[in-house]
């Protein structure tokens, strides 16, 4: 099913786990440096480079992009490592998660509680997702290189629905 | 005979474009032979992995954005002579122009804690082997960071017995086998050390998917390990079903009369080696 981020947001419950989805809309990649960062400055009360109300985080390290390309391979990373923080990020307005693999109990109840959704990317076919990307941009942290956090503009990305908002997880 | 170590730059500098671009023919082959066309999970994401490995290939994309840690098994003959810089200063320069002339990423912090990344990835990891003959062989191995956060290494004792063995690798698979992106390629070392064993492991990953093991009863003791890890129904990215992994090769070597240390190294189904010889 192909589906827009607006689309999505707006209908979140009627996604269930195992829903496979062709996801176009932009997203920002961030990783355990820029989450780290993220969190930090949350919790001092500081402004985000990025508005998190709404938000789809994208659990990516890109490759560079060559001049010829708008992105280099960019696969999802494996999203248990950002496990303890996403709690706090979904308590301030994140709604989609897209990374590889199981969660925490934690981040599955939060999940239900703030009503949001974690889709599932392939893990390792970084050139076939590049294929999806129409724009890369950075946004923050620079020095943190492939963590830094990037604006990604997405067509047709294939994805699975990993954990519903309604009890539901492809993780047993 | 003299090889001189701008040679060896250029060749490591081509050898990281051409392993992250290309996914070795033996895993194309392993993969392809486990699609069944049934429109199931696994099914598709196995279709996915060989597009991928198309798109790379063609378009000079890397595999996977996890471009991973250089690591290099060096085999030199006794008869070489390297003029100019020694052999790590030139693999090391060979990886700098490689990931920046491909456009790879750089996946190395110089320091675990302050984590400030060198921005070349470099340092890559070098092991080397003495042999006869006047030739020097490279192999890389590029090895993400999931496969490799999967891996684990304990020290067992001697009554602990195969059995023990089986039950370490089966219960580190249920632990982080689904992180590792699966189907997955198990490499497991036993005996030597506690510093050797987890090498052995990582040399095991470099065997070809469809070749034996020298000693049979070690072939043996593979095929049984591969049957035990596809009925864990952890399959392709984890999400159910078969193969949860394409081969499990091992490593043996001689070990101490209290020890037996075990070491599994996991290898993602983006399995990307390379040798070349000088």
């Amino acid at each position: 099913m192909k589906i827009t981020i607006e689309q999505l947001l707006q209908n979140i419950k009627d996604f269930k786990a195992g829903t496979k989805i062709e996801l176009t809309g932009t997203i920002y990649t961030a990783r355990d440096q820029a989450h780290k960062r993220l969190v930090e400055l949350l919790n001092g009360g500081n402004r985000l480079p990025i508005e998190l109300k709404d938000a789809c985080i994208y659990y990516c390290g890109p490759c560079p992009n060559a001049p010829d390309k708008i992105i280099g391979s960019c696969g999802p990373t494996t999203s248990s490592r950002m496990d303890v923080y996403t709690p706090k990020m979904l308590d301030n307005g994140v709604k989609i998660l897209i990374g590889k693999g199981k969660r925490s109990k934690e981040v599955f109840d939060s999940i239900q509680k703030n009503k949001s959704i974690y889709l599932l990317a392939t893990g390792g076919v970084g050139a076939l997702i590049a294929e999806k990307v129409k724009s890369f941009k950075l946004i923050a942290f620079e020095d943190l290189g492939p963590e830094a956090i990037y604006e990604i503009k997405i067509e047709n990305f294939p994805l699975i629905v990993g954990i519903d908002c309604n009890g539901n997880t492809l993780f047993g | 005979m003299k090889i001189n170590s701008e040679e060896i730059i250029n060749k490591v500098c081509e050898l990281c474009g051409e392993v992250n671009f290309n996914l070795p023919q033996d895993v194309i082959d392993c993969i392809s032979s486990h699609i069944k066309n049934d429109n199931s999970i696994s099914d598709n994401i196995l279709k996915e992995i060989l597009e991928n490995a198309k798109i790379a290939r063609e378009k000079k994309i890397a595999l996977c954005q996890d471009t991973g840690t250089a690591n290099f098994f060096v085999k030199i003959g006794k008869g070489v002579e390297i003029v100019g810089d020694d052999i790590v200063t030139a693999i090391n320069k060979g990886v700098s122009q490689g990931y920046t002339k491909y456009y790879l990423r750089k996946s190395i912090v110089s320091d675990p804690l302050n984590r400030i990344n060198t921005k070349d990835n470099t340092p890559a990891n070098i092991y080397f082997d003495f042999v006869d003959g006047d030739k020097i062989e490279i192999t890389i191995l590029t090895k993400g960071g999931g496969s490799e956060n999967a891996s684990f290494l304990k020290m067992l004792t001697p009554l602990d017995g195969w059995q023990g063995i089986k039950n370490f690798v089966i219960e580190s698979m249920k632990l982080k086998g689904s992180n590792a992106c699966p189907p997955v390629i198990v490499g497991l070392g036993i005996g030597g050390d506690f510093a050797s064993v987890g090498l052995l492991a990582k040399k095991a990953l470099l065997r070809t998917i469809g070749s034996k093991n020298i000693k049979q009863d070690y072939n043996d003791k593979e095929q049984e390990l591969l049957g035990e890890i596809n009925k864990l129904n952890i399959g392709p990215m984890g999400l159910g079903g078969n193969p949860t992994a394409l081969a499990v090769f091992i490593e043996t070597k001689p070990c101490h009369i209290a020890s037996m240390p075990v070491a599994i190294n996991v290898q993602c189904h983006s399995c990307r080696r390379k040798t070349i010889t000088l």
